[in-house]
């Protein structure tokens, strides 16, 4: 059974099922155009914790125990975790899903990790290596500036290119049985994508550094699979922003395909810029995995679309490779999503 | 994708310069005209508030610093500061209220990391650089100050 296809991508001959998922947003999404379909708004910006790191663990913990509530599983029914947060040494999971006490994979990709984590839950089912996994990213405004940027008191002028980090988290489970009742979602395919740089040194234009990843992880998955945009109802990327999608559009069209009326990218959906004051969209893990449980499995739930190509994108930045005056690389994975 | 040209690099850095959007610089310089002359207003009003108490000019140098710098440390811990310097710019951020902002800040966010590796080490975080290359400069001009003293010509 040979399942490596192309370059860059495998074509799993199982496929893997999402039978559950939740998600958990914050206030500022909660006011946002998506904020009647998140699972649960949290207006309390710790979380009922002390810090902003034990904020985004315990967001964590809850969207994960929703998520195997929503899909009446315990954590025992659970093989494996494929979990990743935005923080230094990933602390935000470690200490988050700590007490689930299951087997775990901490992953980092940046705001591209639930791609990642989605890739390799699909590769360990259809693999025969696990029944159940849980695939969970979360990231939080208050630890990601913190950790990135300026403390929030600081009072400083954001660029109009700056993203605004996504408090939310997303949790999905993954199976190699379809569910029991009701429409569902396959993980059919996966394209990993290479870190790509072209040099930008703006840490304030993720966008622009995260788009020449996509435009290579769609370019590699749509010749890998030997498919035309057209295959795809959305091609959907994690949080390019307003200016990235411009850039990965021409982009793709210099490579000789169209993909501007498909395109979706949940940075600019998940707010709403001209209200919000967010600038370009938001950004981080948590915003992909909150668009992907809140919109984009409904709608291929309800077969509004049949066919879908998620794209996270990542910016491989840190604030010590900045200082010590590298670019900010980008990383972007694929991910295939199909009604079933 | 890893062998990209400089030539390849330059051209997307040029591109991405052209799509990239920036703030109205007129516009701005105006808002930093308005928030930098309202707190300059505010300490000249302090100021001779303690000409008016018959406080020495040094005095009330010292009051109307220490003045700002309450109210900025005030207004970011109310959380209030951010946006005057959002909408301020440099304007807010050039008088020592944003230098005060630079410390309250980064005490209020650390401190869950405790008091010594927290606030102590860093408070300065932002700030730091600004009082370290003061302190060099003026060393520096202290020095040339001292040597031009010496040859009668200060």
């Amino acid at each position: 059974m040979n399942q490596i296809l192309g370059e860059q991508s495998i074509a799993f001959e199982q496929s893997s099922y999402i039978i559950g998922d939740a998600c958990i947003a914050g206030e500022k999404e909660g006011q946002g155009p998506y904020k009647n379909e998140f699972d649960k708004i949290e207006t309390d910006p710790y979380f009922g914790q002390d810090s902003w790191e034990e904020a985004e663990s315990q967001l964590q913990l809850q969207t994960a125990a929703l998520a195997l509530e929503k899909t009446g599983l315990t954590s025992r029914d659970i093989r494996y975790i494929f979990a990743g947060d935005l923080l230094g040494q990933n602390i935000a999971t470690s200490f988050g899903l700590m007490d689930l006490n299951r087997p775990l994979f901490g992953l980092y990709g940046a705001c591209s990790t639930l791609g990642e984590s989605l890739s390799l839950g699909s590769m360990a089912i259809s693999g025969g290596f696990a029944d159940k996994v849980m695939c969970l990213t979360s990231s939080h405004f208050g630890s990601a500036e913190k950790q990135f940027r300026f403390p929030l008191e600081y009072g400083n002028q954001r660029p109009l290119s700056a993203t605004w980090t996504v408090t939310g988290s997303g949790a999905f489970i993954l199976s190699s049985e379809p569910p029991r009742a009701g429409a569902s979602v396959r993980i059919t395919g996966i394209t990993t994508g290479a870190i790509t740089d072209y040099g930008i040194t703006d840490s304030m234009n993720m966008g622009a550094a995260m788009a020449p990843a996509a435009c290579d992880t769609i370019f590699k998955n749509l010749q890998d699979f030997s498919r035309m945009p057209e295959d795809y109802d959305k091609i959907i990327t994690g949080d390019l922003g307003s200016i990235g999608q411009e850039i990965l559009i021409k982009l793709l069209r210099d490579k000789g395909y169209d993909i501007s009326d498909r395109h979706l990218d949940c940075g600019i959906e998940i707010f709403d810029a001209d209200t919000q004051d967010t600038h370009a969209g938001g950004s981080g893990c948590g915003c992909s995995a909150c668009m992907l449980s809140a919109h984009i499995l409904k709608q291929l739930r309800a077969g509004v679309w049949k066919r879908v190509l998620l794209v996270p994108t990542g910016a491989l930045l840190s604030t010590v490779s900045f200082n010590e005056g590298q670019s900010v690389p980008g990383i972007a994975h694929g991910v295939v999503l199909e009604s079933a | 994708m890893a062998n990209i040209s400089k030539t390849q690099q330059q051209q997307y850095n040029d591109y991405v310069s052209q799509v990239t959007p920036t703030h109205n610089t007129l516009l701005n310089i105006c808002k930093a005209f308005l928030t930098g002359g309202i707190i300059c207003l505010i300490g000249q009003g302090v100021l001779h508030l303690c000409r008016q108490l018959d406080l020495g000019k040094d005095i009330s140098g010292a009051w109307t610093s220490l003045s700002l710098i309450f109210l900025s440390a005030l207004l970011t811990g109310l959380n209030i500061f951010p946006s005057i310097a959002k909408f301020g710019g440099a304007g807010a951020l050039v008088p020592i209220t944003g230098f005060a902002n630079s410390i309250a800040a980064p005490a209020i966010e650390f401190q869950k990391e405790g008091q010594v590796f927290g606030i102590g080490c860093k408070i300065f975080t932002i700030a730091g650089p600004v009082i370290l290359y003061g302190l060099v400069t003026s060393s520096g001009l202290g020095l040339i100050y001292y040597i031009l003293t010496l040859i009668g010509v200060a």
